[in-house]
């Protein structure tokens, strides 16, 4: 069933919420990748606080659906997720990087919410397949989502658990691609060219979906589609902007894994509004 | 009585499998040789053979883990602890799930594949992870207690396996301990630390060396992490002299984790270690490698002989 308009906007709301709380956690700080967090906020919002079963009250719900974001140095913008969900205090989010903090610098298990650790790239494709393996085996109707980057495609491990998610047919199954062609030293095409990426998920044996990555709408109705595709697991090949959101970091390599200075920061608050 | 310890393994986790049936396991198209094809043919549909591809046999497992099952992961002991080692450290041994590794081929024991195939560095690799726990079974007996402890377990394991027929050491019903070593043999002028294999090795040479009036005691360490410290130290002080012998580099191993521990205390009892001599080594018959790379009984009763002689 498609979003109600009223539905879109409130998501819509959060995402820019959520863009103003994860750059000023970045910006305190003084570290972190605010590029990647940008990317992938319609896809992480959508999926934490629209599709997903799963309840900061009942964290260790055997039937939860699960989500590895092995591109893991988004990590602050799941943390925002979760902590709307309710798996994290809301005051968390300053905490982020520092010494204790429940929020590191990447994703680990021991954060309430998080399912599993991510940091080194492109691992997170094969764990989510383990979870659906196991899920399946156990009866469990939870569905299994993995978030990859795309310069995380580099790995060859991401194309191990393309060849073997399909043998296993694996339709519990949903990995999306943050496809915003940015890396850290550059584009996807100076420092490894991903040539035609769903060309290369369909010949592995994926359900491909390609849409926009920031339309909240288009991504609704391609997890729609991933649900209802038996036999295979499917790729959702989101077509997102590095940065997205903020001008001055949109498309730039440069703002991958960069700390944000106050001059900068004042700017992208005064675009999102967050200065109000 | 003697028995293959890859045999061993795959049918005692054949049979856990029929009562535990959480219990799953993996393979990277070497469950043939690893034996774990054994669990496959009686448990099909919680078998998966994941092809040439050991990291992401070691990432599904963690997933595995995560949702509730006992994954156990197996290919030659050398792949799996390079190839499967960034998973095994930023999934697994991170995330503290309960992923049991079985490594099939250790020390020169694939001896005519060579040194692509021969595993000298998985116990350095494997203790220096938080949270995973080494085993070193030393033949049939302990090789099922290791394996039935790493399922009633909860936490990363490493069950370091050999492709080798091992004689019997332990009657049926011995009771192991997770952080100890047993003393198979006592003696009171030097003790030999060994493990798998090269207990055998340290109990060979000991028959040679009592030819000569030396009284040696053989300590089986198969639990290397944790590790008995409190069984080190006592040796160390009532034998006076110590010599580590294991089927891997001399550095990182059994004898690295034997001298933290007389470091640390000050014990101060001269040691010798029997191993591989930080060198690639070769194809050829396994009895001639382990001569050739002094891992026979002579290469025991030779680093004997030296510690003997630093000790007076």
């Amino acid at each position: 069933m498609a979003l109600s308009h009223e539905r879109e906007q409130e998501l819509e709301k959060l995402c820019n919420r959520f863009r103003i709380d994860v750059l000023t956690a970045i910006h305190a700080a003084q570290s972190g990748h605010p590029g990647g967090s940008l990317s992938v906020c319609e896809i992480l919002t959508l999926l934490y606080q629209q599709r997903m079963n799963v309840d900061g009250k009942n964290p260790a719900d055997p039937d939860r659906d699960r989500l590895v974001l092995s591109k893991g140095h988004a990590a602050p913008m799941l943390y925002r997720n979760l902590i709307e969900k309710g798996f994290l205090p809301a005051d968390s989010m300053n905490t982020l990087r520092q010494t204790d903090s429940l929020l590191q610098g990447h994703p680990t298990n021991h954060t309430p919410g998080v399912d599993m650790p991510a940091g080194p790239l492109g691992l997170g494709l094969a764990a989510a397949q383990g979870m659906a393996i196991g899920l399946r085996l156990s009866g469990s109707p939870a569905r299994v989502y993995a978030v990859l980057g795309d310069g995380e495609q580099d790995e060859g491990s991401v194309w191990e658990a393309a060849d073997s998610a399909p043998k296993f047919a694996l339709d519990n199954l949903c990995a999306v691609t943050d496809y915003n062609k940015v890396q850290l030293d550059g584009t996807t095409d100076e420092i490894m060219p991903l040539r035609d990426l769903p060309a290369k998920w369909a010949a592995f044996g994926w359900h491909v979906i390609r849409c926009g990555g920031h339309d909240l709408q288009a991504l609704d109705a391609a997890f729609d589609e991933a649900e209802r595709t038996k036999g295979v697991p499917t790729m959702i090949i989101a077509d997102t902007v590095k940065g997205k959101g903020v001008s001055f970091m949109e498309g730039k390599a440069a703002w991958h894994g960069k700390a944000i200075d106050d001059d900068s920061f004042a700017l992208a608050m005064k675009e999102l509004g967050g200065d109000r | 009585m003697a028995k293959a310890i890859r045999e061993v393994y795959g049918t005692v986790l054949a049979e856990l499998g029929e009562t535990n049936r959480d219990i799953v396991v993996l393979d990277a198209d070497l469950s043939g040789s690893t034996k774990t094809k054994i669990f496959g043919q009686a448990h099909p549909e919680r078998f998966f053979n994941m092809g040439i591809a050991e990291s992401d046999m070691v990432s599904t497992a963690a997933g595995l883990a995560a949702v509730g099952k006992i994954p156990f992961v197996n290919t030659f002991t050398v792949f799996l602890t390079t190839l499967g080692l960034i998973a095994a450290r930023g999934q697994v041994c991170y995330g503290n799930l309960n992923v049991k590794f079985g490594g099939a081929y250790c020390g020169m024991s694939d001896a005519l594949d060579g040194a692509s195939h021969h595993a000298l560095e998985d116990i350095s690799a494997m203790r220096a992870l938080p949270n995973m726990r080494v085993l070193v079974p030393s033949d049939a007996e302990s090789t099922r207690w290791a394996t039935k402890w790493a399922v009633e377990n909860y936490g990363p394991v490493y069950l370091r396996l050999s492709r080798d027929v091992y004689p019997d050491l332990y009657p049926a019903g011995t009771k192991f301990e997770i952080g100890k070593g047993a003393v198979v043999r006592d003696g009171g002028d030097v003790t030999v630390i060994a493990c798998g294999l090269m207990v055998h090795k340290a109990m060979e040479a000991a028959d040679m060396i009592a030819q000569k009036g030396v009284s040696v005691r053989v300590v089986d360490m198969y639990s290397i992490k944790p590790i008995d410290r409190e069984l080190i130290l006592k040796c160390a002080g009532e034998t006076g002299a110590i010599v580590t012998a294991e089927e891997h580099n001399i550095y990182g191993g059994l004898g690295s984790a034997v001298s933290e521990v007389l470091a640390y205390a000050g014990a101060g009892a001269p040691t010798e270690f029997v191993g591989v001599r930080d060198t690639f080594t070769g194809s050829g018959k396994y009895a001639e490698l382990l001569a050739k790379y002094g891992l026979d009984a002579n290469g025991v009763a030779a680093g004997i002989e030296k510690v003997l002689a630093r000790k007076r």
